[in-house]
C-alpha cells in the first residue's frame, strides 16, 4: 500500500502543478459554469450582486432551445459544419492524392495549399470580408466582380447576406483555411503506406485505380476519422471568422458562440453559460467516444 | 563505472511525416495523365492565392483607387500610406502580443515536457486516464469556461490584458503541449531510462540529465505550436482584454471593423503585419510547424 504510494508519489508531484491547473480551469470551472447556467443571472444588476438572483435549474435551456432565434443559430451551426467538413476533406483528400505519387514542385504545392493555416482567422477575415461583398453589378467588388469579369454574372449572389443560407458563405474562407491541413494530414497517411504493399499489388497486376481504391484508400480510414474529428470540433467552436467577416449584429450568421458573445456582452451570465454549456454537450459527444477510443487502441 | 551520459542514442528525430517513401521513384517524361496532374494542381494553387494577391494590392491603394469596377486592378498610384497608417495603428498591439506569446509558450512548453516525461515514462497506475482527462481540455469549446473565468479574473484581481492571456494561454496549452512531448517520449530507447535508474539516478535526476538534452527538436516543435496559437488568438483577446490593452488581433479586428469609415487598403495592410510572424515562422520552421499539426492529430 505505502510502497503503491511511493511509486505513484513522485510522478504526480511532477504533474501537481499541471493538473492543479487544468482541474481548476477545466473541471472546475466546467462545473461553476453548469452552476451559473441554473441561475436567473440576467441582468448587470445582478450579475454585481445588486440585486438577488435564484436557482431556476433547467428553465434557461428550454427557453433558449425553444427560442426561434437559438434554433436559427443550431441550425447555422449544422449547415456550416456539414459544408466546412465536406469541403475541407474532399478538397484535401483530392490535394493529397494528386501530390501523394512523387511530382516535381510538390514543395511548393504543399506549402502554399497549407499557408493559409499560419494566418489568424482575424485577418484572414479581413480578406475574405471584401471577397464576400454583397455588392452585386455596379458596386461589385470582391468574387461577385470577379465573376462579372470572367463571364459568369450569373453567379454573383449576396454571400452571407443570405437569411436561410448566408452561413455557408462563412465556410468557404474556413474551407479555404484548413483544406491544406487535411492534405497534410492524407498525405502523412498515404506516405505511410510501406511501399512494399504497392509493389506487391503491381506484381499481382493491379492497375493504377486497383492500387487505389482496393489497396492504398482502405488504409486512409483511421486518416479520415481523425480529421473529421478535428475539423468537426473546429467547426463547432467557430467564432473568429464569423466575428470578423460578418459581425456578430448579424441574425444571418449567428452560431452558438456568437450568441454566448452577445449574451456576455448584455450581462446576461446565465444564458451565456448556459450556451457555453450546450456547446460543451455536443462537442463531448464527438469527442470523448473519440478519445476512449484512442486511449483503448494505445495499449 | 557507467555514467549518465555514456550512449548517445538519440530518439527519432521529429519528422513532418509527409517526405516520399524511400522506394518511389519519379516517373520521366510527360504523360497525359502527367499533364492534367499539373494543370489542376496549378490551377488549385492559382484559387488559394487568390486572397494573398487581393490583400497585397489593396493594401498599395490609395483611396482614389477604390472604385468597385477597378477592385481587381492594380494599383493606379501606389502609395505605402496604408502601410503606415497599419503600423501605427497596429505597433503597440503587436509589441504587447510579443510580451504575451514568448512567456506563455516558454512556460507551457516546459510544463507539457514534465508531463510529457511523466506520462510516457515514469508511469504509474492510472497514467492513461490523467493523460486522457488532460487531453480533453485541448476540446472543450473554450465558452463553456469563459463566465465563471471572468468571475475567477475579477476575484483575483488579475491585470487585465497581457497577464490574464499569458495565464489562459499557459494553462490551454497544457494539453497539447503533454500530447507532443509524450509522444516524443514513448520514442526515447527504454535502455537510456534504465541505465539512468541502475546509475541511481531519480526522476529528476533522469528527467534533467538524460531527457532534457535530447528534448530539444520537441521544444521547437511545442514551442512554434504555442507560439502559432497564441498570437492568432482572437476569442481569450476579445473577452479579457480591451483595445488598450489586447493582443494584435482584436486590434486588428477593431481597425478593420471599427465606427470609421471603412478604408480596406488599411485593414488589409494591417493583415499583412498581424500575420507576418506566424508566416514567417512557418516558412523558415516549415517541417517543425508540420510536425505541431501531425501532433495535433492525436494519433500516436
Amino acid at each position: 500500500m505505502t510502497k503503491a504510494l511511493k511509486r505513484a508519489g513522485a510522478p504526480l508531484l511532477l504533474l501537481a502543478p499541471s493538473l492543479i491547473l487544468v482541474g481548476i480551469f477545466v473541471y472546475g470551472l466546467i462545473a461553476v459554469n453548469f452552476g451559473t447556467s441554473a441561475t436567473d443571472i440576467h441582468t448587470a444588476a445582478q450579475t454585481t450582486g445588486r440585486e438577488p438572483s435564484g436557482t431556476v435549474w433547467f428553465d434557461n435551456y428550454l427557453d433558449l432551445l425553444g427560442s426561434e432565434a437559438f434554433q436559427h443559430s443550431l441550425k447555422n451551426l449544422l449547415l456550416y459544419t456539414v459544408l466546412f467538413l465536406a469541403g475541407t476533406l474532399l478538397i484535401g483528400f483530392v490535394w493529397a492524392w494528386l501530390l501523394e505519387s512523387p511530382i516535381k514542385g510538390e514543395g511548393i504545392f504543399r506549402a502554399v495549399y497549407l499557408f493559409p493555416m499560419a494566418v489568424s482567422f482575424v485577418a484572414s477575415g479581413v480578406v475574405w470580408r471584401w471577397l464576400l461583398n454583397s455588392g452585386q453589378d455596379e458596386s461589385a467588388t470582391g468574387l461577385n466582380r470577379l465573376f462579372q469579369m470572367v463571364g459568369l454574372d450569373f453567379m454573383q449572389n449576396n454571400w452571407w447576406n443570405n437569411v436561410d443560407y448566408g452561413i455557408t458563405a462563412i465556410a468557404i474562407p474556413a474551407i479555404w483555411q484548413l483544406s491544406g491541413y487535411v492534405m497534410a494530414l492524407f498525405l502523412a497517411g498515404f506516405r505511410g503506406i510501406p511501399y512494399e504493399l504497392r509493389e506487391a499489388a503491381r506484381v499481382d497486376g493491379a492497375t493504377t485505380w486497383q492500387l487505389y481504391r482496393h489497396v492504398l484508400f482502405p488504409q486512409l480510414s483511421p486518416i479520415a476519422l481523425s480529421a473529421l474529428i478535428i475539423i468537426g470540433h473546429m467547426s463547432l467552436k467557430s467564432f473568429d471568422l464569423i466575428m470578423s467577416i460578418s459581425k456578430p449584429a448579424n441574425y444571418q450568421t449567428k452560431v452558438p458562440a456568437v450568441d454566448m458573445y452577445i449574451f456576455k456582452s448584455s450581462f446576461d451570465y446565465a444564458n451565456a453559460a448556459a450556451v457555453g454549456s450546450i456547446l460543451l454537450v455536443i462537442v463531448a459527444l464527438v469527442v470523448v467516444p473519440y478519445l476512449i477510443r484512442t486511449n483503448r487502441k494505445e495499449k | 563505472m557507467a555514467t549518465l551520459s555514456t550512449q548517445p542514442v538519440s530518439p527519432q528525430p521529429v519528422a513532418d511525416g509527409l517526405t516520399p517513401p524511400k522506394g518511389a521513384k519519379r516517373p520521366k517524361g510527360f504523360t497525359l495523365g502527367r499533364t492534367l496532374r499539373y494543370a489542376v494542381l496549378i490551377l488549385f494553387l492559382l484559387i488559394v492565392l487568390i486572397p494573398v494577391y487581393v490583400l497585397l494590392v489593396t493594401s498599395f491603394k490609395g483611396p482614389g483607387d477604390a472604385a468597385p469596377a477597378r477592385a481587381w486592378d492594380l494599383p493606379q498610384n501606389w502609395t505605402f500610406d496604408n502601410w503606415e497608417t497599419a503600423w501605427d495603428a497596429l505597433a503597440p498591439a503587436i509589441w504587447r502580443t510579443v510580451q504575451m506569446v514568448v512567456p506563455s509558450a516558454l512556460i507551457a512548453a516546459l510544463l507539457g515536457s514534465v508531463n510529457g516525461f511523466v506520462l510516457a515514462r515514469w508511469r504509474f497506475r492510472g497514467a492513461n486516464l490523467v493523460f486522457t482527462l488532460i487531453l480533453f481540455g485541448m476540446f472543450i469549446p473554450y465558452q463553456a469556461v469563459i463566465i465563471p473565468l471572468n468571475e475567477l479574473v475579477l476575484d483575483l484581481d488579475l491585470p487585465s490584458g497581457i497577464p490574464t492571456l499569458i495565464l489562459l494561454h499557459v494553462v490551454f496549452g497544457i494539453p497539447i503541449t503533454t500530447l507532443i512531448f509524450r509522444n516524443y517520449y514513448q520514442t526515447v530507447p527504454h535502455e537510456l531510462i534504465e541505465a539512468a535508474r541502475i546509475d541511481g539516478a531519480g526522476m529528476l535526476r533522469t528527467y534533467a540529465s538524460v531527457i532534457l538534452p535530447i528534448s530539444v527538436p520537441s521544444f521547437v516543435v511545442v514551442l512554434i505550436w504555442q507560439f502559432t496559437s497564441a498570437w492568432n488568438d482572437f476569442l481569450f483577446a476579445v473577452f479579457f482584454s480591451s483595445s488598450q490593452n489586447g493582443p494584435v488581433t482584436l486590434a486588428l479586428n477593431n481597425l478593420a471593423n471599427g465606427a470609421l469609415l471603412q478604408n480596406y487598403g488599411v485593414s488589409m495592410a494591417g493583415a499583412l503585419f498581424a500575420s507576418l510572424p506566424t508566416l514567417v515562422v512557418y516558412i523558415v520552421l516549415g517541417k517543425y510547424f508540420i510536425g505541431g499539426l501531425m501532433s495535433g492529430s492525436v494519433k500516436s
